[in-house]
């Protein structure tokens, strides 16, 4: 794990992104910062709409809509990724930053072949690379990832491929540049639970040996469990808890990331009655409470949530663990649930 | 691929034979009335009606039937007794000013439906987009008929620039067959275009929200790429089905078009044939039109699977 400011690869501040909308502005990401080091892994969890994925496709440019607002800063080294221009911005996409989305059922174009495909990537960014260096590439990158038979695989089109291989075809495609960040936009949703672990395990492997710099975005603990250095906990397009793996699991701060916590299913506990749920559902972005967004469902709101908190430090000892809730940290672990 | 490509065509010979079928079954043995009348039409003296009665052999099995019919069609033997003229030969004359006529008005309709189509999804919501589409929707709802009397009025009538009608062949006079065909090119063609810019700029907008484009653009090719490679090549897959379609349909005659340019083809024939119901003429057209509509089925089926991989039926699975 890697220390937070120490060799940050890519820095987000203040990313907020807007959407006007017949029913006004919807503000779907709303303040987000954070940094990430090569070779780090930072998990981005959240529900449905708590602005996961709008964040990580205004990072590399492909949140397009003429109504969307995007304000803030992204830097990735040197380079200003939300003042870059459209040019600049196609020749860091799939080269420096690489993306992987979550249903590799639709990702892939079902006309073409994989390996085309792949090579596509490739000659997008190194034009000097012919068809067949770049089929002879694509068939590395498919061994890379666990495909076998590569030589006769890359000639296959997606429809061939099942759901997990289709990922890893992706992943592969992701790797095609040797990227220095990869995104991975809840990679593993649409997979059945074996695939999962199999694809998870691929991506802590890349990112061992290669160094790569990943953000994941799931809305599933395990899956961070698994594989995560850092977690931030995003909530109605704020981040409300951001730590280190174990602070969150071991000394969660924000009633919500307990309430994500408590509705994991763990064979290491006696099996509850039913399984725990956050009661409530996500407020409308377009309608949120004022003060804490989470005040509606918290069952331990109180006079102050109106206000809203900021993402402090509150824990003398853990500065890098944030949060935006008011309780003390001391009635905080009474009031946890263990 | 070649094994799915003869099945498809096999699959088309059990169509025809279908088809055939039931064009034998409308015409002679369905209606309740004497086929050897009907068929003698309005002409009918007995001593033709007994002759007819003999030749197509009504009082044989069914099956026998049928096939006196079949060989009469494909033998060129078919008479129209209203005319007084070989059918076949009629149909053959008529093919030059009929596919003339597709021909050249589906090379308009394809280019500019697929231009106008291609232009309106680029700037969707904007200007071009909305005049665009007050033009599809214009020629959409124009009935043929009406934007023909318009173009005979101003192009023909009124300042002479084009011809009224009729056809000349293009081997007698190459700028003559121009001339004449132009304005039913246009005429034909306006409908189409309407339909096929409409369709291919849903088919595109549609094609942009999909994850694999998200992806193109995610592994950062150009716009332009992203668009060509991605967007229309996908778009393009139903226009091949619709194109073929609307070409093996319009093979077989275009009734309106032909009637009211004069241009003598089979859409003309058949036009006048209704009008005399004279039957040898209406069947012999029906199973031409069936060919063509069977055969570009086919056709579609055959492009489908080299445009779509994901279409292979069967191939596996033997």
């Amino acid at each position: 794990m890697s220390a937070v400011g120490a060799n940050t690869l890519l820095s987000v501040r203040d990313l907020r992104v807007g959407f006007n909308t017949e029913g006004g502005l919807l503000q779907a990401v709303d303040g987000v910062s954070f940094d990430l080091a090569a070779g780090e892994v930072l998990a981005i969890v959240g529900e449905s709409g708590a602005g996961k994925s709008v964040t990580a496709q205004t990072i590399l440019g492909l949140t397009r809509s003429p109504n969307a607002r995007i304000e803030g800063t992204v830097r990735l080294g040197e380079t200003d990724l939300l003042g870059a221009g459209d040019e600049a911005m196609r020749s860091i996409r799939g080269d420096r930053v690489a993306m992987v989305f979550q249903d590799p059922m639709t990702s892939f174009n079902p006309v073409y072949r994989i390996g085309r495909q792949i090579g596509e990537a490739i000659r997008a960014h190194r034009r000097d690379v012919s068809k067949d260096e770049a089929r002879e590439r694509a068939v590395e990158l498919l061994d890379a990832v666990g495909i076998p038979d590569g030589e006769r695989r890359v000639d296959a089109y997606p429809h061939e491929f099942s759901g997990g291989m289709r990922q890893r075809a992706m992943i592969a495609m992701a790797l095609a540049l040797d990227p220095e960040v990869l995104i991975a936009d809840e990679p593993t949703t649409a997979l059945d639970v074996t695939v999962q672990a199999q694809i998870l395990q691929l991506i802590e492997r890349l990112n061992r040996e290669r160094g790569l710099a990943t953000i994941l975005i799931t809305h599933d603990l395990g899956v961070v469990a698994e594989t995560a250095d850092r977690v931030l906990v995003m909530y109605a397009g704020r981040v409300v808890e951001e730590g280190t793996l174990e602070e969150i699991f071991y000394d969660p701060q924000h009633p919500y990331t307990w309430g994500l916590l408590g509705s994991l299913t763990r064979l290491d506990r006696e099996r509850p009655k039913r399984l725990p749920q956050i009661g409530g559902v996500p407020p409308s972005l377009l309608d949120l409470p004022a003060g804490c967004s989470f005040r509606p469902r918290c069952p331990h709101a109180f006079d102050r949530c109106a206000e809203l908190p900021g993402l402090d430090a509150r824990l003398p000892d853990a500065p890098g663990h944030r949060d935006r809730c008011w309780l003390d940290p001391e009635t905080k672990r009474e009031r946890r649930p263990s | 691929m070649s094994r799915f490509v003869v099945r498809r065509l096999l699959g088309m010979v059990a169509v025809l034979f279908a088809v055939s079928v039931i064009v034998f079954l409308v015409f002679n043995v369905i209606p309740s009335s004497d086929p050897a009348q009907r068929m003698a039409g309005k002409a009918a003296t007995p001593r033709l009606v007994a002759s007819i009665e003999d030749e197509w052999g009504f009082d044989d099995p069914l099956p026998q039937q049928y096939l006196t019919m079949m060989k009469k069609v494909f033998s060129g033997e078919l008479i129209s007794y209203f005319g007084r003229e070989n059918v076949d030969e009629r149909i053959v004359e008529g093919i030059p000013a009929t596919f003339s006529l597709c021909v050249g008005a589906a090379t308009i309709w394809l280019f500019f439906g697929l231009l106008f189509g291609y232009l309106s999804a680029m700037r969707a919501g904007g200007t071009l987009d909305r005049a665009l589409t007050v033009v599809a929707v214009t020629g959409l709802s124009m009935p043929v008929p009406f934007i023909a009397a318009l173009f005979l009025n101003y192009f023909t009538y009124k300042t002479e620039i084009f011809p009224s009608g009729g056809y000349v062949e293009l081997t007698a006079d190459p700028l003559e067959w121009l001339d004449h065909l132009i304005v039913p090119w246009i005429t034909l063609a306006i409908l189409y275009v309407g339909f096929y810019s409409r369709v291919l700029r849903s088919n595109m907008l549609d094609a942009m929200n999909e994850d694999y484009v998200r992806t193109a653009r995610a592994k950062g090719l150009s716009e332009r790429r992203v668009i060509r490679g991605h967007v229309l090549r996908n778009s393009l897959i139903p226009i091949v089905t619709l194109f073929g379609l609307d070409v093996g349909v319009l093979l077989g005659g275009a009734i309106v078009i032909e009637g009211l340019f004069s241009l003598n083809g089979i859409g003309q024939y058949a036009y006048e044939s209704l009008k005399n119901v004279d039957l040898p003429p209406i069947m012999a057209i029906t199973l031409f039109g069936a060919f063509f509509i069977v055969l570009f089925n086919a056709l579609v089926d055959i492009a489908y699977a080299f445009l779509d991989p994901r279409v292979k039926l069967g191939e596996s699975a033997q």
